[in-house]
């Protein structure tokens, strides 16, 4: 059945469909630019979960903490192999090397207009211990405890204090785990007025401020704005920008459109190919800087066929270091072979690994596999560690190892490798600290049982190395840096033979940036990229 | 008597939906292969910090006594606070809602306002070229996936085009002197008087709501018109024609009243799914609302969160087939109970 009449008035028809396109046209906005005074960064930080500094331990908190609170010493960001004073103004070490003294800067305040004395210090560092958080353990492992923490760790004068180790650690040591998150200085009046039931303050603080550093902490909504202030408070040269505003935005290809519109300033978490594509845009230009972490694939010494010193090594062969180099981490990270990522003491650039079917083949052999074997890998399911897992599974192939990839969510898989039920693993390994003792630290297995109480990355691997062990031990009390250098360099050496990790790269952190941007830093750990330096023409 | 019997019995029946919503999201979110302690201490904690946190947490103790613990707080209205964010749930949801809120509503009102027409016009013209649209759009509605159909549409209305503005829910200039009032922003703005803001707002919103339009544009105006040709086959139409009322009377005043009674149903379900927070459009275009927030608790096993979120959820599908419920009675007084 047909009809004839209009159902609907064409008039009114067109009208709506003008109306629609008028309204479309009218709010054309002009090139949205971002604020003169403001930086706006596109950024995913949905791993943020605190803003407290004694229990933050995430990549985009930190860097939040390194822009917002100060700490005794920093790192050099132009060589992280020095230090440098932040809010002391000078240390000593005691002949017995366990005493460490510091003397402040004067005149220093908070954001809030309170003093900084060393009472704050001493108080922020004991807090730490005392709350015991997650990277209290930067502190804890210097034998401070909750029982002795005030002893060790004492205001001595209104800009003094001092800080007393249970043994004489190398100083370099004890100076670099002073320049974490956990050795960010509070303010102990404004945490102290917002106790909670003798909380120290934590309840507050994790969504809440109180520090002295050259930007202060507006506010964090999670997942999705970190706003920064200036701190006119602040005892150093005061930043340039009124405001640094965080936005997070996970999408790669967002934050490109978002940058290409200048609707941003700069976009932190740009794929390869996206990277890729911005190079030739005249407005934009890209900045990077080796970062402390390491990807890695490892494998469980649970499982028969990959506790064979011949398979570990086979597999090692299998991996097509130069493609993935050339193409899936372009830009974004440079291979290594090694647990120490460079920049820090006693990093190594010997990568003697390639891709060479035939010797892993010869070694399968020798391992009695000449036909191969079956095995799975855990792998989280972001890039490139998506393509580097289906990489190594094709080479496998080739070798006749045949590898199921197991892909989850990043949690997931981390919660399989921390039971330790995982075949191979596929992840990544950051520094927690600026000095080689933290990645060295993985080796301590001495309970290799299913309960153990420490579970560093051997143990979740079910790898026992007793003489690497001895080495570590041995490298942390060493004093002479040179010796310190050495032990760390044998160390790696000996593990690219014969350990169950094959190292694949180390992250290089990018950041896209409009070209009227200047000044920023980004430093080689998340603590160190500095945003408060930023500037805009 | 009866009707105090009938909302005794509707009350039972909401408490023991909600009672199974939260008995499924719990036990599954404890079976999930995600441990929710890694949530709290981070991804490099030590081993003994972790078994601390869980024994705090309460998760060395047997399922049904960790269930049991959690409903009673949610009777006492505690919704635990969540990882992610340290602010207590409620607080979170009452501000990822607004946002989702404003998306969805004008997401269906573009659904609505023209998928119905659209469908009447299909059904009317059923085979001809109107009809041939319409039944395209709706494939196309339902094969692409929406991320894919944001991005073109970001590439080309916003890059390309300049018309409206990119991700986000409002540009940085405004983002500090925009108070929240009511958390929907357009509102807030008109509220305000600030008019540049409010254009910026509807900008910004103008992109993802269209899109969501589309989508259950693409469901209802399928829906009307099968509606409706089920009811212009009908006998009244016939006599109604034999009565000489106009075409237009006929269709618009006596059909689609008739077919808006099933109609009423499929549109309060759409727009409950959109309430619901479309988790792909709301990652697409970094819209901070109800969908994005409970995939992000749900990927970083922030149960807490999770479980908030799908009381709200529960509820506003609830209060929706309630409303449709009501609606239907009114529109079809021969629902009614007597």
């Amino acid at each position: 059945m047909r009809f004839t009449t209009p159902v609907l008035s064409r008039r009114a028809l067109a009208a709506a469909l003008a109306s629609t396109l008028v309204l479309g046209y009218g709010m054309a906005p002009a090139l949205a630019a971002t604020p003169k005074d403001t930086l706006v960064v596109a950024f995913a930080f949905d791993d943020i979960i605190t803003m407290d500094p004694a229990e933050v331990f995430e990549i985009s908190a930190s860097e939040v903490m390194g822009n917002t609170y100060d700490r005794l010493v920093r790192l050099d960001v132009n060589d992280p192999s020095k230090l440098v004073n932040d809010i002391a103004k000078s240390w000593t070490v005691s002949a017995d090397g366990k005493t460490f003294s510091f003397e402040l800067k004067s005149g220093l305040k908070f954001a809030s207009g309170n003093p900084l004395t060393a009472e704050d210090v001493a108080f922020s560092l004991q807090r730490a211990v005392l709350l015991d958080k997650s990277p209290a353990f930067i502190l804890t492992q210097f034998g401070f405890s909750k029982t002795n923490v005030k002893d060790k760790i004492k205001a001595t004068g209104a800009l003094t204090l001092t800080l007393e180790t249970d043994k004489a650690y190398a100083p370099s040591f004890v100076m670099n785990c002073l320049t974490a998150d956990v050795g960010a200085v509070v303010d102990k009046k404004l945490v102290l007025a917002n106790e909670v039931a003798g909380d120290l303050g934590y309840a507050w603080l994790k969504t809440h401020y109180a520090g002295s550093g050259p930007l202060k902490l507006r506010e964090w909504r999670a997942n999705e704005v970190v706003a920064l202030e200036r701190n006119d408070s602040y005892y150093g040269k005061k930043a340039p920008l009124a405001r640094v505003l965080y936005r997070h935005i996970k999408e790669s290809s967002t934050q490109r459109l978002l940058l290409e519109k200048g609707d941003i300033d700069m976009a932190r978490n740009l794929a390869p190919q996206d990277l890729a594509a911005m190079a030739s845009n005249k407005d934009i230009k890209i900045e990077s800087a080796p970062k402390g972490t390491v990807y890695y694939i490892s494998l469980n010494q649970k499982n028969p066929n990959l506790a064979k010193p011949e398979v570990r090594e086979a597999l090692k062969w299998l991996v097509d270091y130069a493609a993935i180099g050339d193409t899936l981490i372009k830009n974004i990270g440079t291979v290594d072979q090694n647990f120490l990522p460079v920049g820090l003491l006693g990093a190594s650039t010997v990568n003697p690994y390639k891709l060479d079917v035939d010797k892993a083949k010869a070694l399968l052999v020798k391992a009695g596999l000449p036909n191969g074997f079956k095995v799975t890998i855990d792998m989280r399911t972001i890039q490139p560690v998506q393509g580097i897992t289906e990489s190594f599974q094709q080479n496998a192939k080739r070798a006749g190892i045949d590898i199921e990839i197991i892909p989850g969510d990043g949690k997931q898989v981390l919660t399989k490798y921390r039971a330790r039920t995982h075949d191979m693993y596929i992840g990544q390994w950051g520094a927690d600290y600026w000095d080689p003792h933290s990645n060295a630290t993985f080796v301590q297995n001495s309970d290799n049982s299913d309960d153990a109480k420490a579970k560093p990355l051997a143990w979740r691997n079910a790898w026992v190395a007793p003489e690497l062990e001895k080495m570590a031990d041995a490298a942390v009390v060493e004093r002479d840096t040179n010796k310190r250098k050495k032990i760390y360099e044998d160390m790696q050496a000996e593990f690219r033979k014969t350990s169950p990790f094959i190292m694949l790269y180390q992250q290089v952190e990018v950041a896209a940036v409009r070209s009227n941007v200047a000044g920023f830093k980004l430093g080689p750990t998340f603590g160190s990229d500095y945003m408060f330096t930023a500037s805009k023409r | 008597m009866r009707k105090l019997q009938a909302v005794g019995r509707f009350a039972v029946v909401i408490v023991l939906t909600y009672l199974g919503l939260l008995a499924v999201t719990f036990f599954i979110g404890r079976v999930m292969p995600i441990d929710p302690v890694l949530a709290i201490v981070g991804d490099r904690a030590s081993g003994e910090l972790v078994a601390r946190v869980r024994e705090e947490m309460g998760f060395n103790k047997p399922l049904w006594e960790q269930f049991s613990i959690y409903i009673s707080k949610v009777l006492r209205g505690d919704f635990g606070t969540s990882v992610l964010s340290s602010h207590p749930v409620m607080d979170d949801i009452l501000r990822a809602f607004p946002a989702t809120f404003e998306l969805a509503t004008l997401g269906i009102i573009i659904g609505v306002g023209l998928g119905v027409p659209l469908g009447v016009w299909a059904a009317v013209r059923r085979g001809g070229v109107v009809d041939q649209i319409v039944r395209v759009v709706g494939l196309v509605g339902y094969s692409v996936p929406i991320f894919w159909l944001g991005l073109m549409g970001l590439v080309l209305f916003y890059a390309k085009l300049d018309w409206v503005a990119g991700p986000g829910r409002i540009d940085v200039v405004y983002e500090y002197t925009l108070t929240p009032v009511t958390g929907l922003l357009l509102l807030d703005a008109a509220m305000a008087g600030q008019w540049d803001a409010f254009g910026n707002v509807l900008s910004h919103l103008i992109l993802p709501a269209s899109l969501l339009g589309y989508f259950s544009l693409a469901y209802i105006s399928r829906m009307t018109r099968s509606f409706m040709l089920h009811e212009l086959g009908q006998e009244y139409i016939v006599a109604a024609r034999a009565k000489g009322l106009s075409e237009v009377r006929i269709i618009w005043r006596h059909a689609l009243r008739n077919a808006m009674v099933p109609l009423v149903t499929v549109i309060s379900l759409s727009y409950a799914g959109l309430l619901e927070g479309s988790v792909l459009t709301e990652t697409v275009f970094a819209w901070p609302g109800l969908g994005l927030y409970i995939t992000n608790s749900l990927q970083n096993a922030d149960m807490n969160a999770v479980l908030g979120g799908t009381i709200v959820v529960g509820s506003i599908f609830i209060g929706l087939n309630l409303l449709s419920d009501l609606l239907y009675k009114t529109l079809d007084p021969r629902t009614r109970t007597r």
